[in-house]
């Protein structure tokens, strides 16, 4: 039976990665109902751009630590270059068309941007493993932790209090949350829905570049990266109910525990694990745990 | 009869004639035959996760050798001007999108590109999926990369042929370098992908060490989906009960990311590291590689090559065009294309001159042996259709100087140190305490 610390600290870094990229995917659900399938590319092209920029900071020999900087950076670039590019450029002519169909097109967006990146970066793997190392080791028991992987669980903390405060506190906030709740009325009372639409595609394309960015230092970088990632997010968007930001945290948590129990004590459930615990929820909670309650429109 | 001679035998202008006329026949024919080719299907992984590990540097290597091929420049037996005179064209297709879309594009590779031969597949999901269809449609495929022993193990296959050894052969050989080096294992360790491969892999290692080291208790048997990326929570339970030594067929973007997670929290100075397939990611990965680690390339590839005059040349044919050394799906695509090549110039002179057919081309294949960079590569498993090959395994340790990871205290396997004899399958002949193994150090 290893440590209850190990497994908790073991849940808890892989819910935190987990529920960054999470968090993008359901807040573009919850604005702009679309399921979207290339998230992955944008967690890719976050971890390529972290990679691109990283490596330019170390060949001018700037302080490692400005490579964190350096990943922000990126996935800012990815997120105000990429996201509004696609979504003036493609997403607005499918709004109002069956959800199937945008599921659709964001499955084609997957396979192109996969060629993007490829026709950018080829084929060969990128390393940035410099800033793993920047917060040193962190011993728990028997076990020494990556002080790296700790920052994340703070990384992801902050993210989701800040999502959160920016949605119900801001004035900015609460006309999305109007949007969500009925496009036609905030358009009526002269909210400029098509602009929310693309802030909020922009805000969850660099939730996913900002965990791929972050996650770069811990991989080898290369063409495939943006596939695992896309259908563990949307577990725990289906567990957490679609659009909820609540609803992501718990859900990234629940899959994350459930994960680590299963790797520590039954190996070969691990991903029967995840699934595991969509089911229950879903056959208590159909709409998952945190659905918003639909205004019912006549 | 002086009629008849008559009427059979041409006046002198008229011979004249007729031999002119029979000259430029032959003359066009044998121009037909020049500019006639061979078509090939060479199918690997261009794009997804394993794409740059195995896929772009095997389809790297097939470039190289169809130029080098067809210029003539291959050093002898392999010098003959493409396929025996006999211009080769190569199509590339992408492996990715699973075993239905490949098994829908090598029916388009016959049907509508009317390739001759196919030699792809890396994935032991899709050889194991698309030889049956190989084999209903009477064409020729070779499976140059697929570690899975059941593709012959489990079936019996007229057109298709494995040039490479199956996996049996790392995870034999992994456990007797343990033995040979007098490592001392009391437990082990595993951790292998989630699918075809990490399974039989882990069976295969497993099973020799209970034969060759039966003290030796198995901890941690770890199998995390392909693809996983994130290693975080495997990583600490191997590290909650260290094991003597650690067993992984990982690979690719995989490994690479399990090694960058591994390394810094301490796991390969707690553990003996063994990886069975790790020889690609060494000119990546660089002073990142934990030095001591032991590790297989799945034969004699890359730092582990044996020197040969055949060696030096592809050696440098790859790395000139490439810019980098080659590792081991590189050097599995060779002596696939090697043996190709020398069955298609037997086959051809077995049909007239003519270019062979499927049927003819296996008959020529089969059993057969020839020499490839990596050594002698003979057909002598599943009736002449699977491969056996000597391996080896040796020990990590970056040079500063050369600032590269180089291989230390290597040690060569013959083929019958680490393959099942032809008349048993991989799993009884562990079980059985390795019957009939040769030549083992």
């Amino acid at each position: 039976m290893p440590a209850i610390s190990t497994i908790l600290i073991d849940g808890l870094t892989y819910a935190s990665w987990l529920f960054i990229v999470a968090l993008g995917l359901t807040l573009v659900f919850g604005v702009l109902k679309i399921l979207n399938i290339a998230h992955g590319s944008f967690y890719a092209l976050g971890a390529y751009a972290a990679a691109s920029f990283v490596g330019w900071t170390t060949s001018m020999n700037w302080d490692p630590a400005w490579s964190l900087l350096a990943m922000l950076l990126a996935a800012v670039a990815v997120a105000a270059i990429v996201a509004p590019l696609i979504e003036r450029g493609l997403l607005r002519f499918f709004y109002g068309r069956d959800e199937v169909l945008l599921v659709l097109v964001t499955y084609a967006m997957f396979l192109i941007l996969e060629d993007v990146t490829k026709l950018i970066w080829g084929a060969n793997p990128y390393y940035v493993y410099e800033p793993y190392s920047l917060f040193g080791n962190i011993d728990v028991g028997v076990q020494s932790y990556v002080g790296y992987e700790f920052a994340l669980i703070g990384l992801a903390v902050a993210v989701g209090l800040v999502v959160w405060w920016g949605l119900n506190r801001t004035r900015q906030g609460k006309i999305v949350l109007a949007v969500i709740h009925s496009p036609e009325v905030a358009s009526s009372m002269g909210v400029n829905v098509s602009r929310v639409y693309m802030v909020a595609f922009s805000i969850g394309i660099f939730l996913a570049a900002l965990g791929g960015a972050f996650t770069a230092p811990m991989i080898s970088v290369q063409p495939g990266v943006s596939v695992g990632v896309v259908i563990v997010s949307f577990a725990v968007v289906i567990i957490g109910g679609l659009g909820s930001i609540q609803g992501a945290a718990i859900g990234a948590l629940l899959v994350g525990l459930a994960r680590s129990l299963a790797v520590h004590m039954a190996p070969v459930a691990e991903l029967f694990s995840i699934y595991v615990v969509m089911a229950v929820v879903l056959m208590f909670r159909p709409e998952g745990l945190f659905q918003r309650i639909q205004a019912r429109k006549i | 009869m002086a009629k008849h001679f008559r009427q059979t035998t041409f006046p002198p202008r008229r011979m004249g004639l007729r031999v002119l006329a029979a000259s430029a026949a032959l003359l066009a024919a044998g121009t037909l035959h020049a500019q006639e080719t061979f078509k090939i299907g060479v199918v690997s992984f261009l794009s997804g996760q394993a794409a740059e590990s195995f896929g772009i540097p095997a389809v790297n290597g097939a470039k190289a050798l169809v130029e080098a091929f067809n210029k003539g420049q291959a050093p002898a037996p392999y010098d003959k001007t493409g396929f025996g005179g006999m211009k080769i064209e190569a199509v590339y297709v992408d492996e990715a999108g699973g075993a239905t879309k490949q098994v829908q594009e090598l029916r388009n590779l016959y049907d509508r590109e009317k390739v001759d031969a196919v030699v792809g597949y890396v994935s032991s999901g899709d050889c194991l999926a698309v030889a049956p269809v190989a084999e209903e449609m009477k064409r020729f495929l070779i499976l140059y990369d697929c570690g899975t022993p059941r593709v012959f193990e489990d079936n019996k296959f007229n057109y298709v042929f494995r040039t490479a050894s199956h996996a049996t052969m790392d995870n034999v050989a992994l456990a007797r370098y343990l033995k040979a080096k007098g490592i001392k294992v009391n437990s082990y360790n595993m951790i292998n992908q989630d699918y075809a491969w990490g399974q039989d892999s882990k069976k295969d290692f497993a099973l020799s060490m209970d034969k060759l080291f039966p003290d030796a208790k198995a901890g941690q048997d770890q199998l995390p989906k392909f693809g996983a990326g994130q290693y975080g929570t495997e990583i600490s339970s191997l590290m909650s009960k260290t094991a003597d030594v650690t067993h992984s067929s990982l690979w690719g973007g995989d490994l690479q990311a399990f090694i960058l997670q591994a390394g810094p929290r301490g796991l390969f100075k707690r553990t003996q590291v063994l990886l069975s397939a790790g020889d690609h990611v060494l000119p990546g990965l660089g002073d990142k590689m934990p030095d001591g680690t032991i590790l297989g390339a799945r034969g004699a590839y890359g730092l582990m090559s044996p020197k040969s005059a055949l060696n030096d040349w592809w050696w440098k044919v790859y790395s000139d065009a490439n810019g980098v050394y080659p590792v081991q799906a590189p050097y599995r695509m060779a002596q696939a294309l090697l043996g190709l090549k020398l069955a298609v110039e037997k086959a051809t002179a077995a049909n007239g001159g003519k270019k062979p057919n499927s049927e003819q081309l296996a008959t020529a294949l089969k059993g057969s042996e020839w020499d490839s960079p990596a050594g002698k590569i003979r057909m002598a498993l599943a009736d002449g259709h699977q491969a056996i090959q000597e391996t080896a395994i040796g020990k990590t340790r970056y040079d500063a100087a050369k600032k590269m990871v180089v291989i230390d205290d290597i040690v060569r396997f013959p083929a019958e140190c680490v393959n099942p004899p032809s008349d048993m399958k991989s799993e009884d002949w562990i079980k059985s305490g390795f019957t009939g193994a040769k030549g083992c150090p």
